[in-house]
């Protein structure tokens, strides 16, 4: 997470329902308040739209990957079954390549599998050694957090605060790391 | 605000709030091993140790220690290696193709039967190295260059096609099922008290905090990998049929094998779930999420696969006899009332007739019921790849050199050897991590629960939170 700095102050608003927090996104942003991230213990389906954030191109990465695999494994039975030791088998072609659709298919979704989540792990910065950026331990529980980095907002901690609450928060808190 | 109709009937019972499903599920992990665990865990164990000792001693004498002869080149092996893929097909299903479908009821047995599918498929290459004989060259299947030999592997053979699709399915299933963990993962460690718990899951979790973006990408590459892996499991059992299909072995040489076997492969794999998830329920105290409505949905689909398997023997019969062939003929007719008569026999009782039972509601919505007849249908789905590998190699072309098969201890002690592998592995699965996707439940309670919809969060009991007084301060 590019944005962590060593002197951050965050406030933290605490929501205990999912379509609170949901609804409660578009009221702070309107209020003039930026958000700074939403951390939820389950996937709610808009909230990443209400924010802002933009679509996920993970699709591509994920695509080329299969492309590459499909690729390595056209090359690697063209060169060992047509190139290196050509056999004739069967009465066949030596690059007989319905046959080699199998195997194609199978590097396909193995490229594309590895290569993506690789690819996830990567851009979301979360790997064995990663400390966990957590504003509120519960967000992982029943909490639905939302962060406000107040060196990024012009309003006062007590003016967002009030925006939090009315929104819906049920506690406000003070995050510092 | 979601809006569920009355009709249908919860998957989520006893009005469990978001805390309540952590609290549930996490409790298992957190706490000293039951009683009933650590019973099962020994048993497990210790059968494995027996079957590693059977396994070694096959590695270390040889192949001649099984029943095979030079008629019968191939018998519980490969029975038991078939069956094993067959039952992974069920995880896979579960997690991939009923997302797809959104199938909301699959939330609460994904993650177990994704492990079961993982666990399955190690056993099923266990037994691809112990047929090798000499599994220390086993990395001959790869394609390596030609200083390992003077060839390289055939392409077009379909057992090479196994080794990809094998272990491709392998590690996709364990990325789909590790990356579906690590929220959950991420749950325990922000819960855990001990220094050593923390560590352990903060490094399997990954840095996990939940953040709306990484969510939104999460959601993402799990649509794509439940999308590669439809047609990827369904490549796997295809692969394995064309083992037998591609040959020109009588009872082998057959079209209807793909479809025949994936069907056959779900089949098994929904009565192998029910088993661990009817037991797992109960010792875990699970009832509120495993309801007799997923039990009654996956009996479902084991008739309706079990059908598709009936409808394929059938045309297999018809079709031997209206090929003209008469090798082709006899191969069947010597199934049906050969010398393995018994064996085919009971697979027709076990896979044709016995899930036909679960018509009657009744018997779909019983436990004892379920139970008995999962059991029944993994014999039946044994007796199945027996009788196709088996029954056709018994009597080939020359009757001189006709032959049977009986297992010697090593073919039965090898075979022990997996369940306790298996068992033993989804023994420290069951205790170390949370045997139900605690994330997609909290998703999917808010619609499927049987309480009010706004009761989940835990703090409006009863009335709904979104209601118009809410927000009367700010106004």
């Amino acid at each position: 997470m590019s944005h962590h700095n060593d002197s951050a102050k965050f406030l933290v608003g605490v929501y205990d329902d999912d379509e609170v927090v949901l609804k409660a996104v578009t009221e702070v942003k309107s209020a003039g308040v930026r958000i700074h991230e939403v951390y939820t213990p389950f996937p709610i389906h808009g909230l990443d739209v209400a924010l802002g954030h933009p679509r996920t191109r993970i699709g591509i990465a994920a695509f080329l990957f299969g492309l590459t695999g499909f690729l390595t494994m056209v090359s690697l039975t063209f060169y060992t079954m047509g190139y290196d030791w050509p056999m004739i088998i069967g009465g066949k072609d030596n690059y007989a390549y319905p046959a080699y659709v199998p195997v194609m298919f199978e590097l396909t979704v193995l490229f594309t599998a590895l290569g993506m989540v690789g690819t996830f792990l990567v851009s979301n910065g979360l790997g064995p050694t990663t400390k966990p950026l957590m504003f509120d331990l519960r967000s992982t529980d029943n909490k639905f957090v939302m962060a406000i980095d107040l060196g990024k907002n012009k309003k006062t901690e007590a003016e967002i605060a009030t925006v939090l609450r009315a929104s819906g928060a049920a506690e406000v808190n003070v995050k510092q790391f | 605000m979601h809006v569920t109709s009355p009709v249908r009937t919860p998957l989520v019972t006893g009005g469990k709030t978001y805390a309540d499903v952590t609290e549930d599920i996490c409790k298992q992990v957190e706490g000293k091993p039951t009683r009933a665990w650590t019973i099962a865990f020994v048993i497990s164990f210790v059968v494995l140790i027996y079957g590693t000792c059977c396994v070694f001693w096959t590695w270390w004498e040889g192949l001649g220690v099984w029943g095979l002869n030079k008629t019968v080149g191939w018998a519980w092996d490969i029975t038991n290696f078939v069956w094993w893929v067959g039952i992974g097909h069920a995880g896979t299903l579960i997690s991939a193709i009923l997302l797809l479908f959104r199938m909301k009821y699959r939330t609460s047995i994904n993650r177990a039967a994704e492990a079961m599918t993982i666990f399955a498929v190690i056993c099923a290459a266990s037994f691809i190295l112990m047929h090798m004989g000499r599994p220390w060259l086993a990395y001959w299947a790869l394609p390596l260059p030609n200083a390992f030999g003077s060839l390289w592997v055939n392409f077009n053979s379909p057992l090479v096609w196994d080794v990809f699709a094998i272990s491709t399915y392998f590690t996709v299933s364990l990325v789909f099922w590790y990356m579906g963990l690590v929220p959950d993962l991420a749950t325990i460690r922000d819960r855990a008290t001990s220094k050593v718990s923390r560590y352990i899951y903060g490094a399997f979790s990954l840095g996990w905090n939940g953040g709306a973006k990484t969510w939104a990408r999460y959601e993402y590459i799990s649509l794509i990998l439940a999308g590669i892996s439809t047609p990827l499991v369904l490549s796997v059992h295809t692969i394995v049929s064309m083992d037998f299909a591609t040959s020109v072995i009588p009872g082998w040489h057959t079209t209807i094998f793909p479809p025949y076997f994936v069907a056959g492969a779900i089949f098994s794999g929904f009565a192998m779930v029910q088993n661990l998830m009817l037991i797992t329920r109960v010792v875990f105290k699970l009832e509120d999420y495993i309801t007799f409505e997923h039990i009654e949905s996956m009996n479902k689909i084991i008739t309706l696969t079990g059908s598709i398997v009936g409808v394929a023997y059938i045309t297999e019969f018809f079709i031997a006899w209206y090929s003209g062939v008469e090798y082709e003929r006899y191969a069947f007719l010597n199934r049906m009332l050969g010398p393995y008569w018994w064996a085919y026999w009971a697979m027709m009782t076990c896979n044709v007739i016995s899930p036909q039972l679960f018509w009657s509601r009744k018997i779909r919505r019983s436990i004892t019921w379920t139970f008995v007849l999962s059991v029944i249908v993994n014999i039946g789905m044994w007796f199945e790849r027996f009788v196709i590998i088996v029954t056709s190699l018994h009597r080939d072309y020359l009757p001189s050199s006709w032959a049977m098969f009986s297992p010697t201890m090593f073919d039965i002690g090898d075979y022990i050897f997996s369940f306790g592998l298996f068992f033993t592995l989804f023994l420290l699965f069951a205790k170390f991590l949370p045997v139900i996707n605690m994330f997609e439940v909290k998703a999917i309670i808010r619609s499927a629960s049987e309480k009010l919809p706004a009761s989940v969060s835990g703090v409006a009991k009863g009335e709904s939170v979104t209601s118009p007084t809410f927000n009367k301060n700010v106004e």
